[in-house]
């Protein structure tokens, strides 16, 4: 057998109330240690395809497997836990809690996984050292510059070593120079062997991934690339 | 197959953290509403603390008093004319077995004045009373100045004020003169109060021979004060009447002064309901405004809570972490409320000089009217948050 997909959608289809067809039979696969873009203009879907593999949303029909589990078969406590053990999430509005440390936001990353607090603390302070922020453990989010406070995000996603990250807009709020400094974190992770989907409208970044999934009105258009290379150079805002 | 992920549960302590995270971020709005809890809190707590300490001073005051003391009054007769004691009642009733003192007063037909210029109608409603001489002893009350009456003085126009007549009187040292029927008789004693008897605070006490030989007093007792065994205080009770008048035993009244302190102290509990309603009522809206507050809460964190389900925490996290915070802020209220309570209480004792009592049970009551209110106020919020959708949640912008 085969090392089972970290992500797997299989003629997915999504349709909310008032017959809005979000996704109309999406398949995708992702394998462990890809770097992908999902990319698309805006009510393409791909939001709704965030949901689907986030497990934030059940699909109308189809199937939706996530780390050999098919969310099907899962009550909404089991998808909980899911959630909280294979995968993180990094929003484009960052979603810190105000007047608590960075230290903090990223350990209360930890709070649904069981690990005690002593430990989630150790386990922040290594992640934050991992998206280079190992000085600014005391800070505040209002204390930190816009790509810090994304690094924050990204290092409270990734501190439970989840299989997958999954990245809305990581970039959207950023200047390009803030921008830069949050790919290369994303960059180091994939390195690191960390699976990361991007969703994304932004062409440029959308390039700058080894793997790219077009999406246009609730289906797959494109799928190019390979995952499990490297990303590109780091040319927007490049000034390293 | 995989094993199928089971959610982890949130230790005591991370629920607390939790809970005080969301408080710690909007210290005006959490101070505002439970303020509202605090004050109903402080409401019952001082209520119910004041109205004790009232009870337990009067308590103290009966304990010191004695509850052994019998009075013993002619009544009337058949006919409805006011009747006599025998002039040797008194005696009759310290012949009984348990009764370890008695003493007789008798009313006198004069007035106590100032001087004989002011007019006999003022009386200032002081009484006159011819007392013997073990009166003060019965009545175990002690003068304040000079001297109680003895066997020499008994016999002179001399005369002891209780402490209201001598205020009404504007009579403050001994040696003065007052007039009295029609004669002058000099003060030379004044009495301490007496809250068992206030009758006699309110008399000017001479001898019983004095009475007779210058006011022209028939010697009949009005009142007896007997204090006996305070176990045996019933069964004298019962023989007083036969005892002081054997011939007409249903012309005479037997009472226990030291009921009415009783009645009194019984009384000081009841009448606080309606106050105690009123602080239920501040209670309850106090419970409204964390209602509200959490409403507001969860509506303003939907993204957070959006995060928090991303982040992996099940619907049963989300409404534990609501359902914390509410109870905090109730519990906070409550705290300060008791406190605020327990001060108020003591600040009024003190000034009445009373013993400060802030009962136990007062204060576990409001701790469980706090959590009961807390838990009430915080259900629907938090059900309303463990029912957002995740994608919901963190759609709102």
């Amino acid at each position: 057998m085969t090392e089972p997909y970290v992500v797997e959608l299989r003629d997915v289809t999504k349709v909310y109330a008032g017959n809005v067809q979000a996704l109309r039979g999406v398949d995708l696969a992702v394998g462990g240690g890809e770097l992908l873009a999902i990319v698309g203009p805006s009510g393409s879907g791909k939001s709704t395809m965030l949901h689907m593999i986030g497990t934030l949303d059940r699909p109308t029909s189809g199937t939706v497997r996530i780390a050999g589990h098919d969310v099907a078969d899962l009550s909404d406590r089991e998808l909980s836990a899911l959630r909280a053990h294979h995968l993180g999430f990094v929003f484009q509005r960052f979603h810190l809690a105000p007047g608590m440390t960075a230290l903090d936001n990223v350990a209360d990353g930890l709070l649904y996984t069981g690990i005690p607090l002593r430990a989630r603390r150790e386990r922040a302070a290594a992640a934050l050292e991992r998206v280079r922020l190992g000085h600014r453990l005391g800070h505040r989010p209002e204390q930190l510059s816009g790509g810090e406070q994304q690094r924050v995000a990204v290092a409270r996603a990734v501190a439970g070593d989840p299989p997958l990250l999954l990245a809305d807009e990581p970039t959207g709020n950023l200047d390009s120079a803030a921008g830069a400094e949050v790919l290369r974190v994303l960059r180091d992770l994939h390195a690191a062997g960390t699976t990361i989907a991007v969703i994304t409208h932004d062409m440029e970044i959308a390039g700058w991934c080894p793997r790219q999934v077009r999406v246009r009105d609730g289906r797959i258009v494109a799928d190019e690339g390979s995952g499990r290379r490297a990303p590109a150079e780091i040319t927007i805002g490049a000034r390293e | 197959m995989t094993r199928r992920p089971a959610p982890a549960r949130l230790s005591p302590s991370d629920v607390l953290r939790v809970g005080a995270a969301g408080l710690r971020t909007r210290p005006t709005r959490v101070i505002l509403s439970a303020l509202g809890i605090a004050i109903g809190i402080a409401t019952m707590i001082a209520v119910i603390g004041i109205s004790s300490s009232s009870r337990e001073e009067l308590l103290r005051q009966l304990d010191r008093l004695g509850t052994n003391m019998l009075t013993v009054s002619a009544g009337q007769t058949l006919f409805g004319e006011e009747a006599k004691l025998p002039v040797d009642a008194a005696a009759m009733v310290r012949r009984v077995g348990p009764v370890r003192t008695a003493a007789a007063t008798g009313s006198v037909e004069a007035t106590v004045r100032r001087t004989d210029q002011i007019p006999e109608a003022v009386t200032g409603g002081i009484s006159v009373q011819a007392a013997t001489v073990d009166l003060l002893t019965t009545l175990e009350g002690r003068v304040v100045k000079g001297t109680w009456l003895n066997a020499a003085t008994e016999q002179r126009p001399a005369v002891v004020l209780g402490s209201k007549a001598a205020e009404r009187l504007g009579i403050t040292r001994t040696g003065v003169q007052v007039w009295m029927g029609d004669r002058w008789f000099t003060v030379i004693g004044i009495l301490g109060p007496m809250p068992l008897a206030p009758e006699i605070e309110r008399s000017a006490l001479i001898g019983f021979p004095a009475a007779e030989k210058h006011l022209g007093f028939d010697g009949h007792p009005t009142t007896i004060y007997e204090r006996s065994a305070e176990e045996s205080v019933e069964a004298v009770r019962a023989v007083l009447p036969r005892t002081v008048n054997p011939e007409n035993p249903e012309e005479v009244n037997v009472s226990r002064p030291s009921d009415a302190l009783a009645a009194r102290a019984a009384a000081a509990g009841a009448f606080t309901n309606l106050l105690l309603g009123l602080g239920g009522v501040a209670l309850l809206v106090g419970g409204v405004g964390v209602a509200n507050t959490m409403v507001i809460s969860v509506l303003e964190r939907r993204k957070e809570i959006g995060l928090r389900r991303s982040l992996g925490a099940t619907r049963g996290q989300v409404r534990v972490q609501f359902l914390a915070e509410s109870l905090l802020l109730s519990a906070l209220g409550g705290i300060a409320g008791s406190v605020l309570g327990a001060l108020a209480t003591i600040g009024y004792a003190l000034s009445r000089d009373w013993p400060p009592v802030v009962p136990p049970w007062a204060i576990g009551g409001a701790i469980g009217a706090t959590l009961l209110v807390g838990t009430v106020a915080g259900l629907y919020p938090a059900m309303r948050a463990a029912r957002l959708s995740p994608t919901v949640a963190l759609a709102t912008t």
